[in-house]
């Protein structure tokens, strides 16, 4: 059933009512989700939510109201209604508001997905994550977890302009952790929480049964390991913490809206500066960062963003020079950019804003163990327990959950309670040895704006080497 | 009745209706208007609102247990939302621990709590105004704010909020309540400093913005070119918006029900585990002095109430929904929430209660001061004076070890005045150690109500003097 009367309704009602622009986005949204602890289902929800969110440009400012009524008449008086708090902004207006040019598109997108999450029985998930903890619990955790999530999104965006765009986006994923309780302290391990926009498919090869038991061992050995050493050392991280760190030193640090100060009093600004876009050196040659919302299967992949601005690939770092942005089309206009195509929103009654897509790292030349191997003294660490980073994305503090000492070439002891710290720049710039085996890493609780969203990135990334890093930061 | 319990009591009726009467089914109905002006570079740049209603049923059928929520609240649409959570209780697999549902209770509400007054009968509570105030009356309060600021550039948000709520189970417990909220959170920036004030209220009334925008800019004008310190121990005082931060940890991490049973948490009861001049109560209901506007009952129906977390050092108690409660071989408390069976239960209201301070001399860069930390910063001989924590992480939740990074304004205080501006400073510290026996100095007269950045807790919140405070890095790395 297509809902493009209703958003279609809701724009004529804001322009009726002064609007010079208006968009509308009808979703109707699915999740369903479950977890399990020690061997019994802890919580199953299955959540259903529909409504209209309509966005008014009036003057300089823009104004949004949702509601969750997808009659026509409440899409017009949502439309009127989101005008009305336009024209109330003008009490504090700033510059005009533009808007970079979009041609008009009728179109239709879905994701793929091989096996429709939603489809396979409860009963056969609840036995997965059952299983799973059971076979951490018999390998020695002390407490076991796992989960899934699945989000079913159907959209259908209509603007003043002429923009007609549904999309039907499937995403899941899913993990399991092993904790160890010791004498004051807690170790856990987990498979990397992974997640795409993909089917249950993704579920199936992330074998949470077989990967359990290992989980459980390492936990264990962590509660007796070393601490990590405090220090300057080599750093190579394994390719699911160098996600995170692309998404929090990188990632947030491109947003144009950071960039512009419009984040500035929650989220915080950038430390970028627009006059040296093309010419600033982000990292070493080796990093090339790209936007790519295009990247088959991962969790910050569509077709259209949520302003009707068609998905395609561009470089926000190229040889380790900072040459892109993450862009709306309002903050794309205000910095005399020439493209946008990166706003999202986390649901229907909430304003779409400058969102990663997937920002990932392009491969290198070498393996993991070739990174290794050519190494004399270092710590690797891997799978991220904690993340913090400043107002301006340059001074980052990140725990692991495992850490290995590499001496002469070699994989050493395992190392407890890991950390590194840095400045970004600085960090990227120390990358002298790059993996090609890369995966597209899925973070689905990406926390932006107010009133709070929350927003599913996809981050490409492969084991990296860093060399002078701050190491084994401890409380 | 409220619109929201009959859509209740429809909802259980149905359960009956399609699952038998041997079902246990609890509904939350939660009606939620919020309005919220943002603004930065100072003019309003983000000016949004929403209504919605939503209806959440939890359903234990055979020994199994589902749940499920939709904003869809038709018959048909009610229809479909009990259909399916029977259909996913029937194949889950059982459910050993579910605890039983809340039997019928009187809610505790007083003449104080500021939800209580259309439905109670009582007099005053509730602010009608704050529910229906408009984008224009939050617009002035932003105008006033920028304008006070003196030309500084300016950046935050006004939001007001409204809930009328329900909740009905197959017991018999049927209550319903409705809260107000207004707050104002904001920054002024001058040559790269920020300053920053920050204010809940359940009364949009209770919210200047021209004294607000004051404070924030003169918090900024102080913090202008900061010199960078080394790491190490420093003691400090933390303002009100920084000990938010404190108690939103020992709320989540160390006072959750579920991470104190499954051993994950530091709490340990009875014994003392904080300095003596700490007591710490989840307040969800609030006071006259310290209105608080949570719902007076929690998601499985159990009547909230307030909850002596820590008395005078010593851990009493922590939050518990029906599950950890029964775990834990006590009562709920009443914190259930949608998450609280897989995250925990944790206090949503917290409240580290203020101490009458001795008169202390003035500092000499007061402005920059919050008024309730000036006694501390007159008593500190050196140490730092810390507006804001942010971006707070925790590295291990058994001991609540936390990194995050100062913001919006740090100053170097020597012999009780402040001597200047510091570039902010990444710490990593354990929060049970900072405020352990003999680790507190000083606490400040006045608790300052705080909102949430994320959801809707709420935090009452004195400045804290530390003797200790561990600095892991600056600027520079």
């Amino acid at each position: 059933m297509s809902h493009f009367d209703e958003a279609g309704a809701a724009v004529q009602a804001a322009l009726d009512a002064g609007a010079r622009y208006a968009d509308a986005r009808v979703m109707v949204c699915r999740t369903e989700s479950m977890t399990a602890r020690d061997g019994a289902v802890e919580d199953l929800g299955s959540d259903e939510s529909a409504g209209l969110g309509v966005r008014a440009l009036v003057g300089s400012s823009w104004g949004f109201y949702a509601v969750p009524d997808l009659a026509e008449p409440a899409a017009r008086a949502a439309g009127r209604r989101a005008a009305q708090i336009a024209a109330a902004s003008a009490q504090v207006a700033g510059p005009p508001a533009e808007l970079t040019p979009s041609s008009p598109v009728t179109a239709s997108w879905a994701s793929d997905c091989v096996v429709d999450p939603l489809s396979v029985p409860l009963s056969d998930k609840g036995d997965l994550l059952v299983r799973a903890t059971l076979a951490a619990k018999e390998a020695g955790a002390d407490l076991a977890q796992a989960s899934y999530a699945i989000w079913d999104t159907h959209k259908w965006f209509v603007s003043s302009e002429g923009h007609r765009v549904d999309q039907h986006i499937r995403e899941c994923g899913g993990g399991v952790t092993a904790h160890a309780i010791g004498d004051g302290e807690v170790q856990r391990r987990s498979l990397p929480g992974q997640y795409g926009t993909r089917g249950w498919e993704l579920i199936d090869e992330l074998d949470l049964v077989g990967n359990a038991p290992r989980l459980a061992e390492e936990a264990r050995e962590l509660l007796t390991a070393p601490l990590c050493p405090a220090g300057e050392t080599t750093l190579i991280l394994g390719g699911s913490q160098l996600a995170l760190q692309i998404h929090e030193s990188v990632g947030h640090a491109i947003e144009l809206d950071r960039i512009l100060g419009w984040e500035a009093a929650f989220a915080g600004t950038s430390w970028l500066d627009l006059t040296r876009l093309g010419s600033l050196r982000y990292g070493s040659e080796l990093m090339n960062i790209t936007i790519d919302p295009t990247f088959p299967g991962a969790l910050g992949s569509f077709g259209f963003d949520d302003e009707g601005t068609r998905a395609a690939k561009r470089h926000a770092v190229r040889d380790g020079v900072w040459v892109g942005v993450l862009a709306g089309r309002d903050s794309a206009a205000v910095a005399g950019l020439d493209y946008a195509g990166s706003v999202r929103s986390d649901g229907w009654a909430r304003l779409p804003m400058v969102r990663m897509t997937n920002v990932g790292l392009e491969p290198g030349p070498h393996t993991l163990d070739e990174i290794i191997a050519a190494t004399d003294d270092g710590v690797f660490m891997d799978v991220n327990r904690s993340w913090s980073i400043d107002d301006r994305r340059l001074n980052f503090q990140f725990g692991c959950e495992i850490g290995y000492e590499i001496k002469n070439g070699r994989r050493g002891r395992m190392l407890r309670n890991p950390t590194y710290t840095g400045i970004g720049p600085r960090f990227w710039q120390s990358m002298d040895m790059l993996s090609s085996e890369t995966i597209a890493w899925g973070t689905p609780n990406c926390g932006k704006g107010q009133p709070g969203q929350v927003g599913h990135t996809g981050h490409p990334a492969a084991p990296a080497r860093f060399t002078d890093v701050r190491v084994g930061v401890h409380g | 009745m409220s619109a929201e319990l009959q859509l209740a009591a429809k909802v259980v009726e149905l359960v009956r209706e399609l699952a038998g009467r041997s079902a246990e089914a609890e509904v939350t109905v939660r009606h939620h208007a919020l309005a919220l002006t943002r603004f930065a570079n100072s003019a309003i740049h983000q000016n949004v609102a929403e209504a919605t209603t939503g209806v959440r049923l939890r359903l234990h059928l055979d020994g199994r247990t589902a749940s499920g929520s939709s904003t869809l609240t038709s018959l048909d649409g009610l229809r479909s939302l009990v259909g399916r959570t029977i259909a996913a209780a029937r194949v889950t697999p059982p459910d050993p621990a579910w605890a039983g549902l809340t039997r019928p209770a009187a809610l505790r509400i007083s003449a104080a709590h500021p939800g209580s007054g259309e439905h109670s009968g009582l007099a005053f509570g509730f602010d009608e105004a704050t529910a229906r105030a408009t984008p224009a009356e939050r617009a002035a309060r932003v105008r006033a704010f920028v304008d006070a600021a003196g030309g500084l550039e300016t950046a935050g948000y006004c939001r007001t909020a409204y809930v009328s709520a329900a909740f009905a189970n197959t017991a018999g417990q049927a209550v319903e309540g409705r809260t107000a909220e207004a707050a104002m959170d904001a920054i002024a920036r001058d040559r790269g400093a920020d300053g920053v004030a920050r204010l809940a209220s359940s009364r949009l009334a209770d919210l200047d913005g021209a004294e607000l925008g004051a404070r924030a800019a003169a918090k900024a004008r102080a913090a202008v070119a900061p010199a960078e310190l080394p790491p190490g121990h420093y003691e400090v005082v933390l303002e009100p918006t920084a000990v938010a931060d404190l108690l939103q940890n020992f709320a989540v991490f160390g006072f959750n029900g579920k991470s104190f049973v499954q051993k994950q948490s530091f709490a340990e009861l009875g014994k003392e585990q904080f300095d003596p001049s700490v007591t710490i109560v989840d307040d969800p209901l609030g006071s006259r002095g310290e209105p608080a506007p949570g719902l007076p009952f929690d998601d499985e129906g159990t009547p909230a109430r307030s909850l002596v977390l820590v008395r005078d050092g010593v851990t009493q108690a922590v939050a518990h929904d029906r599950t950890s409660a029964a775990q834990a071989g006590v009562e709920s408390t009443g914190h259930a929430a949608p998450a609280s069976r897989s995250w925990g239960p944790y206090p949503s209201h917290p409240r580290l209660e203020a101490v009458p301070a001795p008169a202390g001399t003035s500092t000499g860069a007061s402005a920059a001061v919050a008024e309730s930390a000036r006694p501390l910063v007159a008593r500190m001989r050196r140490g730092l004076l810390v507006t804001d924590l942010w971006y707070t992480r925790v590295l291990d939740p058994k001991t609540l070890v936390v990194t995050g990074l100062t913001r919006n304004g740090v100053w170097l205080v020597e012999d009780g005045e402040i001597v200047r501006p510091v570039s902010n400073l990444r710490f990593t510290q354990s929060y049970p150690q900072a405020l352990a026996p003999g680790g507190v100095l000083g606490i400040g007269a006045e608790s300052v109500l705080l909102p949430s950045s994320w959801d809707d807790a709420r935090y009452a919140a004195p400045a804290l003097h530390l003797a200790s405070w561990k600095i892991t890095g600056n600027a520079s790395g």
